[in-house]
């Protein structure tokens, strides 16, 4: 039993950290993104995250009833679900359509595989493919931010994709989250400071994100794209700081961390470049996460004086 | 006597639709399942074509499983599926021409729609004629039941009608992913899920299979009952150890029993 728990080499800490403390410290994390979202897209933006925090509350609470499990609410993860995946929806999607997608996202994708800690794959980016795929109308219907002149806005990664009509934000008004866009995933500067204090606090290692963003940049550079409209544009920043560092879908050793991020961001690359979609930060992460169990097969670190694996 | 068989029969009959399920406890014909199940008339169609070809595959072959040579029996027994499923083919095309065009490649796929298969090589080839009717009838409404629950689901979620007629398709918009392949996977996964939770709470546990009714047994040398067929290196290493200790101890006796003779002879 001791060795399938024991993953990396000696030593092993031990520390206070609880699961409920380090959601706690996420959805702190989070904060910041939520008020630029809030000031960017007005007063539906929280109407949008509470209801959808609720639901995942809900959810639990039902299941984890149903299947006689011990209750599990009080560790905070559904409310992390809840917010990340109404950061990644748009702002004016009817509030039945988040309802769904936190069920999926917290019965199918997590509940039904045994809970926290066993799902296979993100939930809240699972859960954004499947209301992609299932209204794909509602899904793209941007709001433009409030001040702007127009009502309904293409987001940027539209118009380099489909050429569709709209004028492009300076570089600055994307990293301050002046573009159309999911609702927490325009600000590109609160995100990173949400970022820094998740690594400040140490509930995040910063090789996930790092190695994703850093690839997304040399593949646009090497495809011959401007690297930091590709950064600043969708759900980067959201996927690579907090999502693609969710720890039960992500990989174990540092290197396993870093071919994880590579992989994100390549794929990432790929499908936005040479596919129909305009956006493939959800699907990377998706595909990563049902590869991540051979990463870390091939990444397994040796334990101290051990012999060659 | 003829009470005790009765019984037995209602037991075969119930096992194809709740504890053996082809599709959701024995994971078998998932290829159609996935690919027909878009709306509940396909559904209903290509799984009563289904329990036509396996109700009648099994009686023919549990009538003359005592012909057919071991060695060629998958051949004997797709020839003789091959044939209902013409049948079956036929009837669709001239009565319903709709649910012929609606079901496609999955109608003569039947021929390799394992489920079939997997019935004539587990239950009609070692039971008589009347038990493997019953298990074709059990196994093919079983089938016909997890189509129609998966059709319906996909068809009215997904598409906003039932048996074509509209439901919610004014009311709410419906969710393209179930028309999807992907979304196709996990209905299925669900209904798994409470067909599992359903056969834990009433005490049905999975049957299992032994090798001896697995048609890859032959070619599998995985699993530890089947170990005994193909002796590892290592029995073999403990037999001949056994065998030379046993020699050892048979020269000791007579060593023994010749110094006895010997000492007998003083």
């Amino acid at each position: 039993m001791e060795e399938k728990l024991m993953v990396t080499s000696s030593p092993h800490l031990q520390d206070k950290a609880s699961t409920s403390s380090i959601m706690l410290d996420v959805c702190i994390a989070l904060l910041p993104a939520l008020i630029c979202a809030e000031i960017i897209f007005g007063v539906r933006v929280l109407l949008v995250t509470g209801v959808s925090v609720a639901a995942c509350f809900i959810f639990e609470y039902l299941l984890n009833m149903i299947t006689k499990r011990p209750q599990t609410i009080s560790d905070l993860s559904c409310a992390v679900t809840g917010i990340l995946l109404a950061f990644c929806l748009p702002v004016s999607i009817p509030l039945w359509m988040v309802v769904i997608g936190d069920f999926v996202a917290i019965v199918i994708v997590k509940g039904l595989f045994g809970g926290i800690g066993q799902n296979f794959a993100n939930p809240a980016a699972t859960a954004r493919i499947v209301l992609m795929l299932s209204f794909p109308v509602q899904m793209t219907t941007w709001t433009a931010p409030v001040g702007a002149d127009a009502t309904a806005s293409a987001t940027v990664l539209d118009m380099l994709g489909h050429g569709t009509a709209g004028e492009m934000p300076s570089l600055w008004q994307m990293f301050i989250g002046y573009q159309g866009g999911s609702l927490g995933e325009t600000c590109a500067a609160a995100l990173i400071v949400g970022g820094i204090y998740l690594l400040f606090r140490k509930v995040i290692q910063p090789h996930v994100p790092l190695a994703f963003i850093g690839t997304v940049a040399i593949f646009s550079l090497l495809t011959g794209r401007d690297p930091l409209v590709q950064i600043l544009s969708g759900g980067v920043m959201l996927g690579a700081i907090f999502m693609a560092t969710d720890y039960t879908t992500s990989a174990i050793t540092p290197v396993g961390k870093v071919v994880f991020g590579i992989g994100c961001g390549l794929l990432t690359c790929l499908i936005r470049f040479f596919s129909s979609s305009v956006e493939g930060v959800s699907y990377a992460i998706l595909l990563m996460n049902i590869l991540c169990p051979f990463v870390d097969r091939l990444t397994r670190s040796r334990p101290f004086g051990g012999a060659k694996a | 006597m003829a009470q005790k068989s009765k019984t037995d029969y209602k037991k075969i009959f119930l096992l194809g639709i709740f504890q053996e399920n082809p599709v959701l406890r024995l994971v078998l014909g998932t290829c159609a399942t996935l690919a027909v199940s878009t709306q509940a008339v396909n559904g209903i169609g290509m799984g009563l074509s289904t329990t036509f070809v396996l109700v009648g595959s099994n009686l023919v072959i549990s009538l003359i499983k005592d012909l057919i040579p071991e060695r060629v029996r998958i051949p004997a027994y797709v020839t003789v599926i091959a044939g209902f499923v013409t049948i079956i083919q036929m009837l669709v095309q001239a009565f319903f021409p709709s649910v012929n065009d609606a079901l496609g490649i999955y109608l003569p796929l039947i021929v390799v729609n394992c489920i079939i298969l997997a019935r004539a090589e587990m239950f009609a080839s070692k039971n008589p004629v009347g038990a493997s009717i019953i298990d074709g009838i059990g196994m093919g409404l079983g089938f016909t039941m997890v189509l129609l629950m998966m059709g319906s689901v996909r068809e009215i979620l997904g598409n906003g009608t039932w048996f074509g007629i509209p439901i919610t398709a004014n009311l709410i918009d419906p969710m393209l992913i179930l028309i999807l392949p992907s979304g196709g996977f996990f209905v299925f996964g669900c209904l798994m899920a409470v067909m599992n939770l359903y056969c834990d709470r009433t005490g049905q546990k999975r049957a299992e299979l032994s090798c001896q009714s697995c048609p890859a047994a032959s070619a599998c040398s995985g699993c530890k009952s089947c170990a005994s067929k193909e002796e590892s290196p290592v029995e073999e290493a403990r037999v001949a150890k056994a065998e030379l200790e046993a020699e050892v101890l048979e020269d000791q006796a007579a060593d023994k029993a010749a110094e006895g003779k010997e000492a007998e002879d003083k």
